[in-house]
């Protein structure tokens, strides 16, 4: 977290308040708190999980509180490619990028702080004669002026997956809040090899009292002192089992701050380093530890014990400071989250990438390159080679030829004595002791509990983990996993390696939700689909409705009408006058080439080839397992042309549906497609006045004669280009006009100004499926779900008897799909005809083996009809078509059932005489 | 940062030809109308107010002016007789934006194809996604960009461009 001005930042782990962490009072009340507490205790009674402990158990946690208000920074996403993308800019990964950048490819460097260098800036090595720091500035200085290196700092490797794909999570204004740019930005990169140059992360030791606000790592101890010219403590306690450590005694020591003891828990240590503390008079206490913290909201001193004895105090050590450290872990998360595996180094105690057995690409070979401390070389110059190397391979594997860069910088590097593991301070810790010593800081998972889940029968590793939380917190167990896996192993008499470790997921450490949406949010969460009549709609009274992506109007209320009034007044101007109906959503889907009556005849179930020019034929499409998926009406432009119409939302699916079955079935076929769909602008002109409007705008003849029933005919209509198709889905007199969409607009105010005389009415998709119910016609998706055929609803005729093979052909012949029994369509009408069903209501009859009641059906679409005055339903029920006259039953609440009869689902005009006149 | 100038363009005549884009005289019918040669794979040509784009393997995508659209898809049907063929006015269907500045910073917001100067340069075509919606675009110049999307999203992709450029 990078502090700025007039920064308010709020504390989280403190509810009830600091003093009183509800967290502390768990371990004085440790009985009451073990390990497993939760699945224990809140099983019983059910609702009080939810009214009572989750509440309070969430507040206790302190992960912070999901915001009220809306989001009001942006954020964006960017993608990228690059060769060779190396993460991490510490001294590995700045060698690495050299090394890979001098073949001349593409390299990206994700650094996750603000500045470059890690670690190197605080351990105080020269590197090539000079100081760190001044190395790392001319490394830096030297990339940027490559033209093939791309460096990006405070933007963090998250994520690596599958085909070299690497997400990036750059903080642009979080240090800068004046800046008005997006806050996130989510890099999404595909990589031809990643280098994970990610170092390593200290450990803490495992001792009573080490979560006291005080107690520290001993390297953040140092970064706070020679980075940010912060003093953590007056007086600071070093614990390890290392020579590291001794580093951070002597900054501190040259800060002029105090160090009044380092307890090593080794039996000796010899190495330069802590010669170099003893020599700055720091007192240094060989096979020591600390038994226990003193203080209680900030520390206050240790007790000094014997590591290996069970923590009797020797002595007390007033501090308010305690740097511990454990040794340290590669951090191997990146090379993991895709299938990396590890292997545990006995000699360093620690877990690092295994070269055999990284993360593989689709050609089989690895794709991610460890390397440096990331790789398990925590020594500096051993580190330094393996990055050049890494540099050097992941060049060469991304195709890079030029003769790389192979120099190697020479570091005056610390000789330092091994660490020994200490998994547990003193080893021979009381119970009481290891009640209070951390593993998980963020979940409050210590050492009793990891031995108690072990004793409960949680023996494997990724039980353990969930029976404790153990490095479930947002950290995910970053600090804790190591020493938890040791404590586990412990208890369980096995090797670390034989207990494993869990499972690595990305992100590496969190992401704000707003770098995950991008920039859909708002207007720009999803597209809208806008017709070329679109802005009338909008200044015409539309309530929308989603239609797929489009959005349509559902009708146009007029001043003070309600939008149910709407719908009834736009049905009985349509059925008594005449109505006009965007219906530019309809797909049209050009299908043409010597074959293609051939391929339309495999794609329908009914019979295309046959059909003449100038004509139209509605046509069922269904999958190969015989449901139907699409309907609409097909013109035939000429001897090898068609204009296969689609529902709304399946202009897509349908022309998708036909060039697969081109291009891998039927490739022997000459036929060529095209989505047409948004070239046309196309107005249903529908009613018993519709021929007079049309006739009145001068142009191609409409008459009966000229423009039979399913005909179509192309011309000029007000002196715009159109094809008037002659077809009807509300059972009048219907012409459906389709015009060049930049024309769309015009055509549509032409025909409102042709048909005011007659009072013409537009209408929305309300009144269209109300009047297409009226005549019984279905709607894909209201009685269909997928698991319907065209005999379920009374289509047969529309499904060729004669035709070798159609989609879905065989499988109409499976037994399933003859059955008789099938629920099949059938109209309703309820017994009090002012009760209008609802959608979905099920139809029940005599009852199940249980005693419920069996359901035979349901509802798929109803309304009431302005037009018959009384409701009507449509429904697929169980062996419908033999029912007719039945009156069914639907339990609609507890103590209502509405009864309605099954009637013929065409409930008006059934003759047809309305529409062929 | 450069700034971008995000303007939609009039409407643009829009031929979509498909066929055997090897054949002779699918070449020559494009010639008649365009002027210009065949076009390989991802690749896109401009004549003074003319274009052709190679939009798939049996697919092309002609730019013309619009008034010119009706007598070039006589005079193609024509030219290629009874070589089997599809050649449909898109005109209408499509909105055209025109991005100056860096274009390849807007469009990298939105697309996953691979802009890097080594990978797409002027004369190549891409057919992509831009944030949710489907798209084409060429590079004009080193500073320029057009871009095509479905007029039915044309506000959406306007919204989305401003949105990318701010």
């Amino acid at each position: 977290m990078e502090l700025t001005e007039g920064l308010a930042a709020i504390s989280q782990n403190n509810w009830p308040s600091l003093d009183y962490d509800v967290g502390v009072v768990n371990n004085l009340a440790s009985r009451l708190f073990p390990a497993g507490f939760y699945y224990k205790t809140f099983i019983q009674p059910r609702a009080a999980w939810k009214h009572i402990f989750e509440p309070v158990i969430r507040a206790a946690a302190g992960l912070g509180k999901a915001p009220r208000e809306a989001d009001a920074d942006r954020y964006e996403y960017t993608y990228a490619h690059t060769d060779v993308l190396v993460v991490g800019g510490g001294i590995a990964g700045l060698l690495a990028a050299r090394s890979a950048a001098a073949s001349g490819l593409d390299v990206t460097v994700l650094e996750q702080t603000s500045h470059w260098g890690g670690r190197m800036l605080t351990d105080g090595e020269m590197v090539d004669g000079t100081p760190a720091a001044d190395w790392v500035a001319e490394a830096v200085a030297a990339l940027e002026a490559m033209p093939n290196v791309t460096l990006l700092t405070r933007t963090m490797g998250a994520g690596v997956f599958d085909h070299g794909y690497i997400l990036g999570y750059e903080r642009l204004t979080d240090h800068a809040p004046e800046d008005t740019g997006p806050r996130h930005r989510l890099w999404r990169i595909r990589a031809g090899r990643v280098v994970t140059a990610t170092g390593a992360l200290e450990r803490p030791l495992s001792f009573a009292g080490n979560d006291v606000p005080g107690v520290m790592l001993a390297s953040a101890v140092r970064d706070y002192v020679e980075l940010w010219g912060v003093s953590p403590g007056d007086r600071t306690v070093i614990v390890a089992n290392n020579d590291d450590a001794y580093r951070t005694a002597i900054v501190l020591k040259r800060a002029g701050l105090d160090v009044p003891l380092i307890l090593d828990a080794r039996p000796a240590a010899i190495g330069p380093l802590p010669r170099e503390a003893r020599e700055l008079g720091i007192r240094v206490e060989v096979g020591k530890g600390v038994a226990r913290v003193l203080g209680h909201a900030f520390v206050t001193g240790v007790e000094v014990c014997s590591q290996a004895g069970q923590g009797a105090p020797l002595e007390t050590v007033l501090c308010d400071c305690v740097a511990m450290s454990g040794g340290w872990s590669p951090v191997v998360h990146l090379w993991s989250h895709c299938g990396g595996k590890l292997v545990w180094d006995a000699d360093q105690a620690l877990f690092r990438p295994d070269p055999d057995r990284p993360p593989t690409g689709a050609d089989g070979a690895g794709f991610v390159i460890a390397t440096g401390s990331a790789n398990g070389h925590l020594g500096t110059t051993a580190a330094a080679e393996d990055a050049v190397a890494a540099g050097q391979r992941a060049a060469g594997e991304a195709g890079g030829t030029a003769p790389p860069d192979t120099a190697v910088p020479e570091v005056t590097e610390i000789p330092e004595e091994p660490l020994e593991p200490v998994w547990l301070m003193p080893q021979g810790a009381s119970k009481k002791l290891r009640a209070k010593a951390f593993l998980d800081y963020q979940n409050d998972v210590k050492v009793a509990d990891v031995q108690l889940a072990t004793q409960e029968g949680f023996e494997s590793v990724e039980h353990a983990k969930r029976y404790t939380t153990l490095g479930m917190a947002t950290d995910q167990g970053k600090l804790s996993n190591i020493n938890g896996l040791a404590t586990l192993s412990h208890a369980l008499n096995a090797d670390i390696p034989q207990v494993g470790t869990t499972t690595f997921r990305p992100p590496y450490t969190p992401i704000s939700m707003g770098a995950i949406a991008g920039e859909a949010r708002g207007p720009l969460f999803k597209p809208t689909r806008k017709t070329p009549m679109d802005a009338w709609h909008e200044t015409n009274g539309a309530q929308w409705e989603p239609v797929a992506e489009w959005r349509r109007p559902y009708c146009y209320r007029q001043k003070g009408e309600s939008t149910k009034d709407a719908v009834m007044r736009e049905i009985r101007a349509t059925r008594t006058g005449v109505g006009m109906l965007d219906a530019s959503t309809l797909g049209k889907i050009l299908v043409t080439g010597p074959d293609a009556g051939r391929f339309l005849d495999l794609v329908y179930t009914n019979m295309m080839s046959t059909l003449k020019p100038g004509r139209c034929r509605y046509g069922l499409m269904c999958t190969e397992n015989g449901f139907l998926f699409d309907d609409g009406v097909v013109a035939r432009i000429d001897e090898q042309t068609f204009l296969c119409h689609t529902t709304s939302g399946g202009s897509d699916r349908v022309h998708g549906w036909f060039e697969e079955w081109l291009q891998t079935e039927w490739w022997d076929l000459q036929v060529f497609t095209a989505n047409l769909t948004e070239q046309y602008a196309q107005v249903a002109v529908v009613g018993p006045q519709a021929r007079t409007v049309l006739g009145s705008l001068g142009g191609l003849d409409v008459s009966a004669e000229a423009l039979p029933f399913m005909g179509w005919a192309e011309g000029t209509l007000a002196g715009i280009p159109a094809r008037v198709f002659r077809i009807s889905f509300s059972g009048e007199l219907s012409y459906e006009v389709a015009v060049p969409a930049g024309q769309g607009q015009a055509f549509w105010d032409a025909v409102r100004e042709a048909g005011a005389p007659h009072g013409i009415t537009p209408y929305g998709t309300e009144a269209l499926h109300v009047m297409r119910a009226e005549k019984g016609f279905i709607m894909i998706g209201d009685e269909t779900d997928g698991t319907v055929i065209p005999q379920d609803l009374g289509l047969s005729w529309a499904v060729s008897k004669k035709k070798a093979d159609f989609i879905g052909k065989r499988a109409q012949e499976r037994s399933h799909l003859t059955d008789p029994n099938r629920k099949q369509l059938v109209g309703l009408e309820t017994l009090e005809p002012q009760t209008v069903l609802p959608d979905g209501a099920h139809a029940v009859e005599g009852t199940r083996k249980d005693g419920k009641p069996q359901m035979i059906g349901h509802v798929t679409s109803t309304y009431y009809s302005p037009t018959l005055d009384r409701s009507i339903a449509m429904a697929l029920i169980k062996g419908g078509a033999r029912r007719m006259g039945e009156v069914l039953e639907f339990p609609v609440e507890k103590d209502r059932t509405i009864r309605a009869r099954v009637v013929d689902p065409v409930f008006y005009d059934k003759e047809g005489a309305r529409q062929n006149v | 940062m450069s700034d971008v100038t995000i303007t939609r363009l009039a409407a643009q005549g829009m031929i979509t030809l498909k066929g055997d884009l090897t054949a002779a005289t699918l070449a020559t019918a494009v010639a008649d109308v365009t002027g210009l040669d065949m076009v390989a794979a991802r690749e896109i040509r401009r004549g003074d107010d003319r274009g052709l784009a190679w939009m798939a393997p049996d697919e092309l995508l002609l730019l013309l002016p619009h008034a010119e659209v009706p007598s070039a898809l006589a005079a193609i049907d024509s030219a290629m007789g009874d070589t089997p063929h599809l050649a449909a006015d898109v005109s209408d269907a499509r909105a055209v934006f025109r991005m100056s500045g860096d274009p390849r910073r807007i469009l990298a917001k939105g697309t996953p194809a691979d802009l890097r100067p080594s990978k797409f340069g002027p004369g190549e075509i891409r057919r992509t996604r831009l944030g949710q919606v489907a798209v084409a675009f060429w590079l004009t110049d080193e500073d320029a960009a057009e871009l095509v999307c479905f007029t039915s999203v044309a506000d959406f992709v306007a919204d989305w461009l401003d949105n990318a450029a701010a």
